[in-house]
């Protein structure tokens, strides 16, 4: 009923129906706040208004009535506060398997990537029902990419990832906007959230991928020359990076990180910063030399060569694929018929 | 009586004591000096707000075709900067707060007279380079300027623009010391804490926040500045800088900046409610104190403009709560006012009509803070006209419904004339009305999704209904600003000679002649009654002065 109201704007992802409700529950609580705050207002007005001969009458105050006035706002203040938590708990939190997808900002467009390959301007493509995490970087400045229909917003920086998730519940499109000012063009920033039938979004999917996007990273990962040092034996000048995805890293300054995709991102830019526990300083930098879709590229590649995570685009509506084999290295490769399962290392799980 | 009365008030004053150009710029008399903060404040404030006609023009329809992309982006940035480092920071503290803080506590001026009068320089200084700023170009940061938009990339006379506002934060900064230093120190007799009228505790934390937050700004300025000039990496990523650091230190000065806005603006109204209604205002204490606790707080919420940032959830979760906490003393003190009209005398002159309109429009931007803390719900709205809103209901509706109560409750101290009654409640009523228009429709704009800082919607035209209603309510709301500036000019030369107290109101300030002498009292003030005694001056005894009017 509300996706009808005009003065509303439309509902089409699961986080959508949290975020009204919370919202709502705030209309009808602030609304209540300030019909009461008006009624006394409006009332005492009124009712006191100057009359000659009817003087003031001198109130000193009342600590009951202050105490009362602050405790029962606090604790309503309290409610809100928790609700909104665990709510921004379920934005923040994307889960395990959500289908990957890189976005890369700049003055003033939206270059989308998915895992298998397609890649979109001001566009993306997604199926209904699916859990989608987005890793996004920018080139230049900060951009925010935000999905009104979602009620999802992330800020998009340059020099990292930040991610955020949808799961779209309904078809249609949607409007996507840059909402972090960005210069001359912001307002340009805008494009299209296509949400699509789980066999109109693969008939979409068929046409015209360039192979996964790890594909093309392991290429670069062989091109590029990581590959003679990141061995995958243990006899590497670099660590072994079968299955460091999401793995606790001891670094040689005794700090330990987890190996996130913002942490392969920097050791590719910065290699010095976080250092691997025993391995020379060696590396050079590659800032400069790849471009944040090679990174993206190389991140997805390291991603699918580790067993702990089944990263990538793989995991389609329930109808089209089929039923989901336990995580093990690459699962993520491809489920869906038509990528070219091949191209995957040679380690890849294919169904 | 053709003839308009030149100077009604033979005895020797403020205004009358000197004349010449000289006898202003080189005053120290405090009053003075406020005087020349309301002309440039004044200035500055329909420069910005010339922009934001512009800007509303420019939204009537969806395309952009009224002004180019970077002329829109330039707009709104001027705007933003105009209006709260030129208007909303320097207003009330600098113009009523610098005439009326000596009166009300009984002293002859503030503690450093010569400071207070470089402190108007420099904001000149400031506002000159500013002014040069837009006119050769403008900048297109936005206010906020974040890097690495601000600091690598914008092409636009950023650096102009940021000396401009490095400079003008330290006559705030001289302001607040000044106000500190005399409120401490040069109280009258028996002008005990818990006797200062609440617009001077107010002032008193308006004042801390301007000397400890306005040198972090300052410093975020210097290293813009280096990043921009020198490319130190202190922002810049691919120099192994940080840009959300810029973002920590920027709102670490910038939030608490809306509380210099609003602070002052709610001793204003309590001032005005107390007397409107003939009475002690309600929970004295309580008032008092919520002031220091919001300036106290304030410092502690900064990060609450960045939970779509990419700061961590743990702490969007810890800087939610303190903005709630924050929200509290804002709460306190709106049921205290309310509370004070309880069995009181209300009268409806147009300083009391501010004062409502102040306590509906700060009502629902402060409900509206509610959503914005909740994290769930500002990753949706923050970064839209609900954002735009909000903030405009606190800094426009709250802080200029304050201002201009004030300057018509104390603009026949100001001047010794009387306003016009009759066209002072219109144009209190205009601007209600106008305001409202004006910045409603934003908030249901902000929920559907609509941006900020979009000058072309094109992409997304079912945002025009409401975008048309805000700009026609803008064009009321400029209506309701003109109307003051008019008749207060007017009521300069033919209004009504003001008497020492026309609202019969309680107050240091009121117990001298309008337009005060030059040391504000001819022989130095002994306190002896507790602050709003309105009960003793509405005694029967006391009661041949009539009255409001």
């Amino acid at each position: 009923m509300l996706n009808n109201f005009p003065l509303w704007p439309q509902q089409a992802s699961t986080l959508a129906a949290h975020v009204d409700a919370l919202y709502i529950f705030l209309l009808i609580v602030t609304g209540m706040m300030a019909m009461l705050i008006f009624a006394c207002l409006i009332y005492f007005a009124a009712r006191y208004r100057y009359r000659p001969g009817v003087p003031a009458e001198q109130i000193e105050g009342s600590n009951a009535l202050e105490i009362t006035w602050s405790a029962i706002p606090f604790l309503v203040f309290m409610a809100i506060f928790a609700w909104g938590a665990v709510v921004f708990f379920k934005e923040r939190t994307p889960p395990a398997d959500a289908a990957e997808v890189y976005v890369v900002a700049k003055q003033w467009m939206w270059k989308v990537e998915h895992a298998e390959g397609q890649r979109e301007i001001n566009e993306l493509h997604v199926p209904v029902g699916r859990d989608v995490k987005l890793i996004m970087t920018s080139q230049d400045v900060i951009h925010s990419f935000y999905i009104p229909a979602f009620r999802i917003k992330q800020d998009v920086l340059p020099g990292r990832y930040t991610v955020e998730w949808f799961r779209a519940t309904k078809p249609g499109v949607y409007h996507l906007f840059c909402a972090e000012y960005c210069g001359t063009q912001h307002s340009g920033m805008v494009g299209d959230i296509v949400v699509q039938e789980p066999a109109q979004y693969e008939a979409w999917m068929n046409g015209g991928s360039t192979g996964p996007l790890s594909a093309s990273g392991e290429k670069m990962f062989g091109e590029l020359g990581c590959s003679t040092c990141h061995r995958s034996d243990a006899q590497g000048r670099g660590p072994n990076l079968q299955g460091v995805y999401g793995q606790p890293v001891q670094l040689e300054d005794g700090r330990t990180v987890t190996a996130d995709e913002n942490y392969l991102r920097e050791c590719i830019l910065d290699p010095g910063a976080k250092r691997v526990k025993g391995f020379q300083p060696v590396m050079p930098t590659f800032q400069g030399l790849v471009s944040e879709e090679q990174v993206n590229a190389l991140v997805a590649y390291i991603k699918s060569i580790s067993a702990n995570k089944p990263a990538g685009g793989a995991k389609t509506s329930a109808s089209s694929s089929p039923p989901r084999e336990p995580d093990r290295i690459q699962a993520q490769a491809n489920v869906k018929v038509q990528a070219p399962l091949n191209a995957q290392p040679s380690t890849s799980q294919v169904h | 009586m053709a003839t308009p009365i030149l100077q009604p008030v033979e005895r020797e004053n403020y205004l009358n004591k000197e004349y010449g150009v000289w006898s202003w710029l080189l005053t120290t008399d405090h009053k003075r000096i406020a005087l020349l903060y309301l002309l440039s404040i004044t200035f500055f404030f329909f420069i910005g707000g010339f922009f934001a006609l512009l800007i509303r023009l420019e939204l009537l329809t969806p395309a952009g075709d009224l002004v180019q992309a970077d002329t829109y982006n330039k707009l709104f940035t001027m705007h933003g900067m105009v209006m709260v480092f030129f208007f909303l920071i320097p207003s009330i503290p600098a113009v009523l707060g610098n005439f009326l803080v000596p009166l009300m506590i009984g002293a002859k001026d503030l503690a450093f007279p010569r400071i207070n009068l470089l402190s108007w320089y420099l904001y000149i200084i400031g506002g000159v380079m500013m002014l040069h700023c837009i006119l050769t170009g403008g900048v297109d940061t936005g206010w906020t300027f974040y890097a690495p938009l601000a600091t690598n990339f914008t092409n636009s006379n950023f650096t102009e623009a940021a000396l401009a506002i490095f400079v003008v934060g330290f006559s705030s900064i001289l302001t607040g010391l000044n106000f500190v230093v005399t409120i401490h120190r040069m109280r009258a007799p028996g002008m005990t804490w818990s006797r200062l009228p609440l617009f001077i505790w107010a002032h008193y934390a308006t004042s801390i926040i301007q000397l400890l937050g306005t040198p972090v700004i300052a410093v975020t300025i210097v290293l813009v500045a280096c990043e921009r000039v020198l490319h130190l990496g202190i922002f810049d990523p691919k120099l192994g800088g940080d840009p959300i650091l810029f973002q920590h230190l920027f709102w670490f000065y910038s939030h608490p900046a809306v509380y210099i806005m609003i602070l002052p603006s709610m001793g204003v109204v309590t001032e005005i409610i107390a007397c409107f209604s003939r009475k002690r205002i309600f929970g004295y204490s309580f008032v008092a104190f919520s002031s220091i606790a919001i300036a106290v707080f304030g410092f502690l919420v900064w990060a609450h403009h960045m939970f779509v940032a990419g700061i961590s959830v743990y702490s969007a979760l810890v800087f939610s709560f303190l903005s709630y906490a924050v929200a509290l003393p804002s709460a306190i003190k709106v049921f205290n006012w309310t509370a004070t009209l309880y069995k009181g005398s209300i009268h409806y002159d147009a300083p009391m009509l501010y004062a409502f309109g102040f306590l509906g429009l700060f009502t629902i931007g402060g409900l509206t803070g509610l959503f914005l803390a909740a994290l769930g719900i500002d990753v949706h709205v923050t970064d839209t006209y609900f954002v735009v809103a909000h903030f405009h209901y606190i800094m426009v509706g709250g802080a200029v419904m304050g201002y201009l109560g004030g300057m018509h409750f104390w603009w026949p101290k100001i001047s010794g004339r009387l306003y016009p009654e009759g066209w002072a409640r219109l144009a209190a009523l205009i601007v209600f009305i106008g305001f409202n228009l004006t910045f409603f429709p934003q908030f249901v704009l902000g929920y559907m999704g609509m941006p900020r800082r979009y000058f072309d919607y094109s992409h997304m035209p079912e945002f025009q209904v409401l975008n048309v209603l805000s700009t026609a309510g803008s064009t009321v709301l400029g209506v309701g600003y003109l109307l003051p500036m008019l008749y207060f000019l007017w009521s300069m030369r033919y209004g009504k000679p003001a008497s020492d107290n026309p609202w019969n109101a309680a107050g240091l300030e009121w117990k001298t002649a309008s337009p005060p002498p030059t040391f504000n009292f001819d022989e130095e003030p002994v306190v002896t009654w507790e602050a709003y005694n309105y009960e003793e001056l509405d005694a029967p005894h006391k009661s041949e002065v009539p009255v409001g009017r």
